[in-house]
């Protein structure tokens, strides 16, 4: 095929990615995956690259909000949960909420069904979509986002409207994608789709670049097509120490040291330095993990799916 | 508080677990009395066989190792609320007479405020579950007569309040607590208290509760922990991170 038939190959180093696809005050959904494939590499270029007055978007994000809540990265959040899943609370949201540290960051509260249901608005590209949740709770009073609506088709029937909520950018972590950002990612699915969707822009953040020919031998199994996306970023162990699934498993010891470290403001700071600014990128991270530490948390067993037979 | 959460989950039924404690409930309940649950994770994951492993959150790869299916959220949010879902678990920071929970921000006698989590999937599965159990750690602090923000809808000011709300089904069956176990099926939907943990003496349980306890006949003693269940739950939890 002729070069310029072919799609463009969008690859680019997480430096490259975060300076030409971010900015200060954008809009930025990520964690949609849930607790799995949660793209830390990127939120910590986005804490090197000193971006700040970020909006962050997301259901849930483990301790990835709240570090960069802590960085001072970030004035808005929209989000249903923002703790540490295994051990609770985080402590950067805590003192940012509760004492204006390092400052107050505005929180627009959500349910994970609002945030699924804002997000699939704007995938969809309708202003908003009826919802039966969250009738009569102060979530629905205290966000403007979501008010209370009659059924058009029957006005006794009661129901929450969410309003459609379209990021910036989107940051998906992907098991595998081709360089022009087709990705394929199983396990929990959580809104990544939607996110992609719902997004002007998405950066696709990879363990692993593969042949088109593999995207397109499986393609239930691509959750994001590459014509959606602006850049590709390949980096092994990108989402640790989140887990991705048939890659790595999920290092549960750095969020149990994690909410120990980080419980004064001091050890945040230092946890930052060791952890981000110390690091250049994703492979000194990897270097200060240690090969011990890699190796401890690389798949066992190997567990193949069936083979499916595309054939006709 | 776990045993008694996974006894509170019939065989056949659909549960949508929540995160942390309700995820070894679960796994307790499909080892035990409960075969056929069926398990449904807000990331996505549908369950029909327990996971092999204990888990920390509801991604941890042994979750999805093994699950019926591996969806987005929208398809097990769509089912919860389109009322395939027999009960759901909740977690929160505090709990009121009426089982509405407030997992958003406590507000402090000297006006400062502790900022907590957020619902999470909490809000839909109050909202949206035929039946809600709730797990809350037993303290006056933790459960006040009403909670200062509803992040999720027990039965609001009691009464029907639920349907003049809109919410068309639901609320809750019973809160579980480090104390005792409460059931809402007095006429007003308020909590009663059903019985007392062993070990626990009932005028602690009144004094640490912010609503008045009626002293009744009904409240017996918890039913303790089986040999069965106690060596289940110390092999699944062997390192005792959720049952310290």
């Amino acid at each position: 095929m002729e070069e310029s038939m072919t799609a463009k190959n969008k690859l680019m180093s997480m430096s490259e990615a975060i300076s030409e696809l971010t900015s200060d005050e954008m809009s930025i959904v990520m964690g949609s995956g849930m607790e799995q494939n949660i793209p830390f590499s990127a939120g910590h270029e986005l804490i090197r690259q000193k971006r700040r007055n970020l909006h962050l978007v997301g259901p849930i994000s483990d301790i990835l909000f709240d570090q960069l809540i802590g960085a001072g990265c970030v004035s808005k959040v929209s989000a249903a949960w923002v703790g540490n899943v295994m051990m609770g609370s985080a402590y950067n949201f805590r003192r940012s909420i509760e004492q204006g540290i390092p400052h107050k960051v505005e929180v627009t509260d959500y349910s994970n069904f609002a945030i699924a249901c804002a997000l699939h608005a704007a995938a969809l590209g309708v202003p908003y979509l009826p919802m039966r949740s969250l009738l009569g709770t102060d979530i629905l009073k205290n966000n403007p986002n979501l008010i209370e609506i009659e059924s058009p088709f029957d006005t006794s029937e009661k129901l929450s409207a969410v309003k459609a909520l379209c990021p910036d950018l989107a940051i998906i972590h992907a098991q595998r994608a081709d360089c022009h950002g087709s990705a394929h990612i199983w396990g929990g699915l959580g809104v990544v789709a939607d996110s992609a969707k719902a997004s002007k822009r998405t950066l696709i953040l990879a363990d692993e670049i593969v042949e088109t020919e593999v995207i397109e031998s499986d393609p239930n199994r691509t959750v994001v097509p590459g014509f959606l996306v602006d850049a590709v970023v390949c980096e092994p162990y990108a989402a640790h120490p989140s887990p991705s699934q048939g890659k790595y498993n999920r290092d549960h010891h750095h969020y149990t040291e994690y909410h120990a470290d980080t419980k004064d403001r001091e050890g945040f700071l230092n946890w930052l330095e060791r952890w981000v600014f110390e690091v250049p990128d994703r492979a000194g991270y990897r270097r200060l993990l240690g090969d011990a530490r890699l190796l401890e948390l690389s798949v066992r067993d190997t567990a193949l799916a069936a083979e499916t037979d595309f054939g006709y | 508080m776990v045993v008694t959460a996974a006894r509170e989950i019939k065989d056949g039924e659909v549960v949508y677990v929540g995160m942390r404690l309700p995820l070894l409930a679960f796994l307790m309940a499909k080892n035990l009395h409960a075969p056929s649950a069926v398990g449904f994770y807000e990331n996505g994951l549908i369950r029909e066989t327990p996971s092999s492993e204990l888990l920390f959150t509801m991604g941890d790869p042994p979750n999805i190792l093994g699950a019926t299916q591996a969806g987005d959220m929208l398809n097990v949010m769509g089912m919860l609320q389109s009322g395939r879902v027999d009960i759901g678990f909740l977690g929160a920071g505090e709990v009121d007479k009426f089982g509405n929970l407030n997992s958003t921000a406590v507000h402090k006698v000297d006006g400062s405020i502790v900022r907590l989590p957020g619902s999470g999937g909490a809000s839909d599965i109050a909202s949206l579950a035929k039946r809600t159990v709730m797990l809350v750690e037993h303290s006056k602090r933790r459960l006040p007569e009403r909670v200062s923000y509803v992040t999720s809808p027990g039965y609001g000011d009691g009464g029907d309040w639920r349907q003049q709300v809109g919410l068309i089904r639901g609320g809750p069956s019973c809160l579980i607590t480090t104390m005792g176990v409460f059931r809402f099926d007095n006429k007003d939907n308020s909590a009663r208290l059903e019985s007392i943990h062993p070990s626990v003496d009932s005028s602690v349980i009144k004094s640490e509760t912010g609503w008045e306890i009626v002293s009744d006949d009904s409240t017996r003693s918890t039913q303790e922990p089986s040999k069965e269940e106690l060596a289940l739950i110390r092999k699944i939890d062997p390192k005792r991170f959720w049952t310290a």
